[in-house]
């Protein structure tokens, strides 16, 4: 059935293998994307939402990339926000409720309409590896499928076994069979793996719940959107989220079924996640707190199913039940499934390159939880860089790696393969030591241009993008050049209570002042003009604004950036003998040992190695 | 990678020597301490030819420091390669790190480890065979020096410094936890509570500074353990070491101490005896061996002293005390041990040649009457001048806490002016991550997953 050879084989089509199988053949690799269900193409097995603090950003970064992710997204969200929006610019956060169906149906299409991608339906059990090189997969029936590189991204599905109160069962996802053979070949191999838990709360029906009794939370008034590209645009309507409260009463419910509880008895021994935790573990852990928020999320445009975000639990299912009963506005809900916790296998990711290759494996790639992330955001964004990789290697071409400063892409990355992960690992703006430069606003300025270089983002994005680049930057000039008078900016100062001038000023400094915004400069003559004149759109001015009111702190973060560069600057050759440098610290020298950083920089950051071990790398490098 | 910042450190070693060199080195080197330097013909320093000499006086705006002399040595033909200031000034501590002080104040930081002797070898100024012994150098300022700088120092000091690093961890933390937390149902803190803390914080580092620029906090000496069985003689030991050294002691220019009888200076080299008032105290000794507690005792010194009685040796009491010495030359290969064997003038001559068999390198002495005391000394100052002790660590150590505190008050007071102007957190995060480091300067690391680990610990995140 398969005769010729692909350049890329993708292993699953969650978030990350879907990315993966998009970027290799928009690369123009010949890829296969296999999956065990056709029918079930990027779904979102949790919470029907992308986006988020920080997640936000990386979606965006997708999109400028030319990944797929963004614009599915748009196409099929109803409900928009930016969160974080009265902070500065590098905390607004774009997010989205989905339709999950459409999310799905979306990516399905987008990827049939994929030049020079194939799919195929059945379970990898297997790879064929020969001389330490990846030659193509085993599947379940026997087929040997040939290919140059091989993507792994098995999400959950790597031996994974769901729980529900003292019930477990293997399974990749609710209502889906595990996957077995890989792990064990892989381990066989050399690789060390482990396993992680995650969990998620209960679906219910929408129409046995009482809205009247919960908060309302609607959109956005004024709705963005992901995507750089005109060809999605932002919701006209949306759909309305709602908010509840636990209580004491259900906490003591809850509280009754804990000696069934997976997570307490000692069933479940692998780690979760600390910032997802189940409704379980929070009343357990923060007793003094007597209600937790509820999040009522409507799973479509046109579907009943509601997904209950905060009551994520692995407790039976009866507990579930007269739990959640409790919750006001659920007195008559009526269940479509109960939540559960699932456990499943990883490959601690210390085991990647840069590149997510793997280390052991020549040509053999992973992506998303097989790494030991969590969420559809992180998982995306390792499946594009992956997916980018296998086709450059195939290619012979240089590899692509972001860098800490360039997008949160390159933190995550970075991350996983320099510290690994005790946990399973999200986002969080505080991981960037640069988060003032890795904005939502400019994932275009600093990725689109090599996206377009590396063939995946389109002409027309890297258009789009030097338009806005030019238009915000002339704007920001006739700012720092042009006056204006006491009489006419002195009123709008004084509405904002910010002091007056006495004498003419440029804009640029009034501008910078903390509480004059965009709005307000708008009220000058000469800045409407010129908006009118140059016909600025609302991302032009946005990044103006932005450009304008933060310059100091934009150059700060530079300025330090730069810095580290100089340590980046510092490479480490591959075959570097660490142990006769009797100088490092015995716990350095094990640790440079196992992870093999690329340069100076990537080994400060590893634990166990110290200032004075990097200057003792110093002198040898220089020799 | 070439470094472009200018630094300072002493160069000889500290103590009360009669002159100490403070090398100055980098771009910058010359401008810096031009105007820092009055000289007595009214010469400009960045006018000078190379490998001149010139005497003047270090000036503190309008305050005369010291009379010195500063060789001017031009890059390339320096040293490190780099522009070099050496000022030659008195030997005293307290003017020596006035002088640092003074310098950090002006733009120089301080140098690391070995950071001259690299930065030479980065300039191409050393052979590479010279590079084994940096990296020697380089390492041997590693972890264990955070350790031993909190330890140098005075009582409370060390206890402030951790719970100050505490409490910006927690306002870093609170304000991470608004950003990154923000859709979370948690309470965030108010502004006010933000400026009280932050108001607090500046206080207690200026406080701090102030510490450490009169010399107030570190505390002076190579510190040395006297270990041993109880009423083996340390304290008689002690007095004898001490007897006509106190008067030395209290003369030190400029130096303001709480005690001083456990501080002594030998050829010039500070030597501080430590937990010395458990010693003298039997009773606080615990009676059996108690290795765990010499061992305590052990990792805060430099060099050890163990002291024995030779008039309580029976041969089942040698194999133990030879077992236990075996121990610390086994976890601390690296510190200087002395065995001194007590109450010598009491013992037989054949008793003593059988000690000096049996325990390689003994040191006899009689406390009481005075005999070995001197020849101990001369070996005390002889790991000084062999190299086995670096005995300028106190005065590294308090000019460059004093430089960290001094960076991280820098940016707090960014911070605490972003709290007026209504700035968003996260561009107040930028001045508090910048803090913290420069208290990791002290401390020992921290990282962005300190914070997240904090957050998690205190409040209940996550749908």
């Amino acid at each position: 059935m398969f005769t010729t050879e692909y350049d890329v084989i993708v292993v699953g089509a969650g978030h990350a293998g879907s990315e993966a199988a998009a970027a290799a053949a928009n690369m123009g690799s010949k890829t296969l994307l296999i999956t065990m269900n056709l029918q079930n193409i990027a779904q979102m097995s949790c919470n029907p939402a992308m986006g988020g603090i920080a997640k936000g950003q990386i979606v965006r970064e997708i999109d400028a990339l030319g990944g797929y992710s963004g614009i599915v997204t748009d196409n099929s969200a109803i409900q928009f926000k930016m969160l974080n929006k009265s902070k500065g610019p590098a905390m607004w956060s774009p997010r989205a409720q989905s339709d999950r169906m459409r999310f799905a149906e979306e990516w399905r299409l987008m990827l049939e309409r994929t030049e020079s991608l194939d799919f195929y339906q059945e379970m990898v059990r297997g790879l064929i590896i020969e001389g330490g090189k990846i030659k193509g997969v085993k599947t379940s029936l026997g087929l040997e499928i040939r290919s140059k590189t091989v993507v792994l991204t098995n999400g959950t599905f790597l031996n994974g076994l769901i729980h529900i109160g003292d019930k477990n069962f293997g399974g990749g996802r609710a209502g889906e069979k595990a996957a077995t053979g890989i792990t064990e070949e892989l381990v066989a191999l050399g690789f060390e793996s482990g396993r992680m838990k995650t969990g998620t709360p209960p679906r219910v029906d929408g129409r046995s719940l009482d809205y009247s009794k919960m908060i309302i939370q609607p959109g956005d008034e004024h709705p963005d959107k992901f995507s750089y590209l005109k060809a999605t645009k932002p919701l006209k309507e949306q759909r309305a989220c709602h908010m509840t409260y636990t209580s004491p009463e259900v906490h003591d419910l809850l509280r009754e079924g804990f000696d069934r509880s997976p997570m307490f008895n000692g069933r479940i021994k692998s780690i979760g996640p600390r910032y997802c935790p189940s409704i379980e573990d929070k009343i357990n852990r923060f007793a003094d707190k007597d209600r937790h928020q509820l999040f009522v999320e409507p799973e479509g445009w046109n579907t009943v199913e509601v997904y209950v975000n905060g009551f994520s639990t692995s407790l039976p299912e009866d507990v579930q039940f007269k739990a959640l009963k409790s919750v006001a506005g659920f007195e008559n809900v009526k269940f479509f499934r109960p939540g559960y916790a699932i456990e499943y296998d990883y490959f601690p990711p210390t085991q990647l390159k840069h590149t997510l290759e793997t280390k052991i494996v020549d040509g053999l790639f992973f992506a998303g939880q097989i790494n030991g992330t969590t969420g559809y955001e992180e998982a995306a964004s390792q499946g594009l860089m992956a997916g980018i990789n296998a086709a450059l290697k195939v290619q012979e071409r240089d590899e692509f790696i972001l860098k800490r400063n360039e997008a949160y892409i390159g933190v995550l990355i970075d991350d996983l393969i320099t510290k690994g992960t005790e946990e399973p690992y999200r986002m969080f703006t505080s991981r960037a030591e640069y988060r003032t430069l890795l904005r939502q606003d400019n994932a275009d300025f600093r990725l689109t241009p090599v996206g377009y270089e590396l063939g995946l983002a389109s002409e027309e994005r890297l258009r789009a993008m030097e338009d806005k680049k030019q238009k915000s930057e002339a704007f920001i000039q006739f700012f720092r050049e042009t006056s204006v008078k006491p009489e006419e900016i002195n009123p709008i100062l004084e509405e904002k209570k910010s002091s007056t001038v006495k004498q003419q000023d440029k804009m640029f400094k009034i501008f910078a002042r903390p509480n004059i915004s965009m709005d307000d400069m708008r009220k000058v003559a000469s800045v409407s003009e010129y908006i009118s004149e140059h016909d600025l759109n609302k991302d032009v001015l946005e990044q103006t604004e932005v450009q304008v009111k933060y310059a100091g702190y934009i150059n700060k973060e530079k300025s330090n950036a730069d810095k580290l560069n100089n340590l980046e600057r510092v490479k480490i050759p591959a075959d570097f003998e660490y142990d006769g440098l009797t100088n490092l610290s015995m716990e350095a020298r094990q640790k440079l040992s196992k992870i093999r950083p690329v340069n100076l920089s990537q080994a400060s950051r590893i634990s166990g190695v110290s200032p004075s071990d990097i200057s003792v790398m110093l002198v040898y490098l220089n020799r | 990678m070439i470094p472009n910042d200018t630094i300072v450190a002493l160069a000889t070693p500290s103590g009360a020597g009669a002159i100490s060199v403070i090398r100055v080195s980098g771009k910058e080197a010359i401008s810096i301490c031009e105007p820092l330097f009055k000289s007595i013909r009214n010469k400009k320093l960045t006018k000078q030819k190379s490998h001149t000499i010139h005497l003047g006086h270090i000036v503190d705006e309008n305050r005369y420091l010291d009379e010195v002399l500063v060789s001017v040595f031009k890059g390339p033909h320096s040293y490190t390669g780099e522009n070099t200031i050496e000022i030659s000034c008195h030997g005293s501590v307290y003017i020596q790190q006035q002088i640092i002080q003074l310098l950090l104040r002006n733009g120089c930081r301080n140098a690391n480890a070995g950071e001259f002797t690299l930065r030479a070898f980065l300039n191409g100024k050393l052979d590479l065979s010279q590079a084994e012994a940096v990296a020697d150098l380089i390492a041997s300022d590693s972890e264990a020096s955070h350790q031993l700088a909190m330890q140098q120092m005075r009582g409370g000091f060390s206890n402030e410094i951790k719970n100050l690093r505490e409490e910006l961890l927690n306002f870093a933390s609170l304000i991470e936890l608004e950003l990154d937390f923000a859709e979370e149902d948690v309470e965030f803190a108010d502004r006010t509570q933000f400026k009280t803390l932050v108001e607090r914080i500046q206080f207690v580092l200026k406080r701090l500074i102030d510490s450490f620029a009169v010399g107030n906090v570190i505390k002076n000496g190579i510190p040395v353990a006297i270990v041993g069985e109880p009423n083996v003689g340390k304290s008689t030991l002690l007095n004898a070491l001490l007897n006509e050294e106190r008067a030395i002691v209290s003369d030190i220019a400029g130096t303001t101490r709480d005690t001083i009888e456990d501080e002594l200076i030998i050829d010039g080299i500070g030597f501080r005896f430590i937990d010395t008032a458990g010693i003298r105290d039997t009773k606080d000794v615990v009676e059996s061996i108690g290795i765990q507690k010499t061992f305590e005792k052990i990792e805060q010194a430099q060099v050890v002293i163990y002291l024995i009685d030779s008039l309580q040796l029976t041969d089942e009491h040698l194999t133990l005390l030879k077992t236990e010495i075996g121990k610390i030359k086994n976890k601390y290969p690296q510190k200087p041990l002395i065995i001194v064997a007590n109450k010598i003038d009491k013992l037989a001559s054949s008793h003593i040649e059988q000690l000096q068999a049996e325990i390689e390198n003994i040191h006899l002495l009689s406390a009481k009457e005075n005999i070995g005391v001197d020849s101990l000394k001369e070996k005390l100052v002889s790991f000084v001048n062999t190299g086995a002790l670096r005995n300028n660590e106190t005065i590294i150590t308090n000019t460059r806490h004093y430089d960290a505190l001094l960076k991280a008050l820098e940016e707090i007071d960014k911070v605490h002016y972003g709290l007026e102007a209504g700035l968003s957190g996260d561009l107040m995060a930028i001045d508090i991550r910048q803090a913290l480091f420069h208290f990791g300067e002290i401390t020992g690391e921290i990282t962005t997953d300190d914070l997240l680990g904090n957050i998690f610990a205190n409040f209940c995140i996550g749908k």
